[in-house]
């Protein structure tokens, strides 16, 4: 069954592989390599001097209520941006996909926001949401709900989901939608033929086939609700109130970048990498084989 | 990454302006400031290039107080650092505990600085226990009160009524909220302004060791009897829809120039800001105390920024450094500073030029803050704060704070908390500084 390339010599093999060996050694095995090293200590803040603490960042950490919580908000953080950007982003693509007249033109425009970077995607709905000056929070105010997302923490996390979620939408959307179109039209016809409805169609042929581009993109988003939604939530809430949207990420950049603290930010990395390795182990194991590929 | 990315920006920035270098010596300057304040910097450097042909100050912007800050320990960890780098108030421990880092500005002033020609509640923020500076306050200032005098007309309030009292304020903050004022009050900055500086002006521990100037083995003191009383005031005021809380930073003063808060804690440096803006009569009062507690209040502490002079550069530069920080110092540039900016004089001659020009009679309520900063000799309450890992401390107590405006907390089980997690961050801090 399988087919297998062969090389004769073992020179080229390992000049094809190298380059990409060599970025990953670089930009990730040695900076890996650091943080583990690194989360041995507790170094001042210009490394002029550190001392050796064993596991005691991991003791100091797991001690504190308050990192061990964040493990739960980024289990909700994730798990609703992941559901936020990928259910719209399918049904926006099935939408377009039958569309007939102007189908560019609306995929187009549907891709913008993915260029918008984090950061100042995050300040636009700041700007929309402002209690005091945004222009949403004023009409919610007008139809009588006092929209204040610094001190009401689902509010809060609510609007760091949506901030989050809106650029990715773009991308998932351009994934389903090349999905869509791999789907041989003969199988819908078919189905079609025999009777079948647009949402029997949907359910029973289209989604298992669509499973590989499902299942990628859920690791990618995973992976992106994880890392690189801070600046997200750095511009919107700055992890609060009271450290309700301070996920694991966060406290990362804030115990490291605003505390100096390296010896507790090399400490959480390491435990970030950890899960975020199982949870990829996990996705491969156990979701991986509902894929058809 | 972010590390290493500011770190390379870092060298490229000095690499391009080796290229420029010629006969005269350049000094790297990093500073924290944008827009209007951005371009007053600009024009100090301009002047002080134009003066002398032997030293050139080349300023660069690096980002907020945090990233600033940052930027400057990732080049010195990579061996690229800026000759002087502006750190704000609340990274001065960590700046003191960089004993290998940083090259003290009384050493580098040399014999002839005249250290007492600076106001003592402005440099005691950043001298040693034996009273030597070790970095140049460059832009301090302490909060007040901002009236907006047409919203106390509105409520039929006598804008000129006595708000000098917390006791008071509250009483104005019940006939504003009677009179239909959807933000009677708003604040900036809650923990500088309501814990930090409101311990200092009644006299109360901030923390213990003389709030940490006495050594990193400090504990916080801030939930005592008087900071739980005010706090406690606060979050009924706040309940009651009197004092409505904006955000941990300004936020609130984009509601208060837009007229629709009528007071409004900030910074004296919210000056220029609201002078710009703000479509009504605006007045500037000293900070309300409680006079519960006493009667007759300390003085209030600065925030801002100063500037260190890193370690690890050349003799000639540091005679640059010397050259620039003593301009900077003089009267002349020290009360046009003043004047635009709302920051308060770091020198006596400063103040008393600026008085001289009749700018405080010509604007009146400039000089409160002045006033109010120097009522008094500091005492080991309100000298300053010397905390380390004292931004997220900040980020701590805002949380805590939060959870009393919203009602989810007491005040004394929110300023008990804040304690208790702040003092873990200390003891972490004194271990990576031993």
């Amino acid at each position: 069954m399988e087919k297998r390339v062969t090389f004769k010599g073992w020179l080229l093999p390992v000049a094809l592989i190298a380059p990409q060996a060599l970025i990953s050694l670089i930009f990730f095995f040695y900076p890996a390599a650091q943080a583990v090293w690194q989360s041995l200590f507790i170094p001042d803040p210009f490394g002029l001097s550190s001392q050796f603490v064993g596991l005691g960042n991991f003791e100091f950490l797991l001690k504190d209520p308050y990192y061990r919580s964040s493990f739960v908000t980024t289990a909700i953080f994730s798990t609703l941006v992941t559901l936020a950007a990928m259910i719209p982003a399918l049904f926006l693509a099935v939408v377009a996909d039958r569309l007939i007249k102007g189908a560019g033109a609306y995929r187009t425009m549907l891709i913008w926001p993915y260029a918008v970077a984090p950061a100042v995607a995050g300040v636009l709905w700041l700007f929309m949401f402002n209690p005091r000056v945004g222009v949403v929070a004023w009409y919610l105010g007008q139809l009588g709900y006092d929209w204040n997302h610094v001190l009401n923490d689902g509010e809060a996390m609510g609007l760091v989901v949506a901030a989050s979620a809106w650029g990715r939408i773009s991308y998932n959307f351009l994934f389903f939608f090349a999905g869509l179109q791999a789907i041989p039209k003969s199988l819908i016809e078919a189905a079609a033929i025999d009777g079948a409805r647009f949402w029997k169609r949907f359910f029973t042929i289209v989604l298992p086939l669509l499973s590989p581009t499902t299942f990628f993109l859920l690791v990618v988003n995973v992976v992106y609700a994880f890392f690189e939604t801070f600046g997200v939530i750095h511009t919107i809430t700055s992890g609060g109130p009271q450290q309700a949207t301070t996920i694991l990420v966060y406290k990362v950049f804030s115990d490291g970048f605003v505390g100096q603290d390296l010896g507790s930010s090399s400490a959480q990395s390491v435990i970030l990498l950890v899960v975020v390795g199982l949870l990829t182990i996990i996705q491969f194991k156990f979701v991986e084989k509902k894929v058809h590929y | 990454m972010t590390k290493f990315s500011i770190a390379a920006t870092a060298a490229l920035t000095t690499a391009l302006s080796t290229l420029a270098a010629s006969a005269e010596t350049e000094v790297q300057f990093w500073h924290a400031f944008t827009g209007r304040l951005g371009e007053l910097v600009d024009a100090q450097v301009e002047t002080f290039n134009g003066s002398q042909d032997a030293y050139k100050v080349v300023a660069s912007h690096k980002g907020n107080y945090s990233e600033t800050l940052n930027a400057g320990i990732a080049a010195f960890r990579a061996g690229e650092q800026p000759d002087i780098l502006m750190v704000f108030e609340v990274g001065t421990a960590t700046m003191m505990g960089a004993k290998g880092a940083i090259n003290p500005v009384f050493e580098v002033m040399g014999d002839g600085f005249d250290q007492d020609a600076y106001i003592g509640a402005v440099k005691g923020y950043y001298t040693t226990a034996d009273g030597n500076m070790l970095s140049l306050p460059f832009n301090s200032s302490t909060p007040v009160l901002w009236v907006n005098r047409d919203k106390l007309s509105e409520a039929g309030i006598d804008p000129d009524t006595d708000l000098s009292t917390w006791e008071k304020v509250g009483d104005v903050l019940g006939q504003l909220k009677d009179a239909g004022v959807d933000c009677p009050m708003t604040t900036a900055w809650q923990s500088w302004i309501h814990l930090e500086n409101f311990s200092a002006y009644h006299d109360v521990p901030f923390a213990t060791k003389d709030n940490g100037f006495g050594g990193t083995d400090t504990e916080l003191a801030f939930n005592s009897d008087a900071q739980v009383a005010h706090i406690s005031a606060m979050g009924e005021w706040a309940q009651d829809g009197k004092f409505i809380y904006a955000g941990r930073r300004n936020e609130g003063g984009a509601n208060f120039r837009g007229g629709e808060c009528a007071l409004f804690t900030e910074s004296s440096a919210g000056y220029a800001g609201i002078k710009s803006e703000a479509g009504f009569e605006f007045d500037v009062r000293p900070l309300p105390y409680w006079e519960a507690l006493t009667t007759d209040p300390q003085n209030t502490i600065i925030g801002g920024a100063s500037l260190w002079v890193m370690a690890g550069q050349s003799d000639e530069e540091y005679a640059g450094v010397a050259e620039f920080l003593s301009f900077l110092s003089s009267p002349e540039v020290q009360a046009q500073w003043h004047q635009d900016t709302g920051y308060l004089p770091i020198t006596s001659a400063a103040a008393e030029l600026t008085r001289e020009q009749g700018f405080y009679e010509e604007n009146p309520g400039t000089d409160v803050a002045v006033i109010q900063m120097t009522r008094k000799e500091p005492t080991a309450n309100s000298k300053g704060l010397r905390l380390g890992s004292f931004d997220q401390i900040r980020g701590i107590i805002d949380e805590e704070l939060e959870a009393v405006w919203s009602g989810d907390k007491s005040a004394q089980d929110a300023l008990d908390n804040a304690v208790e997690r702040g003092n873990q961050l200390l003891r972490r801090f004194e271990q990576a500084s031993n």
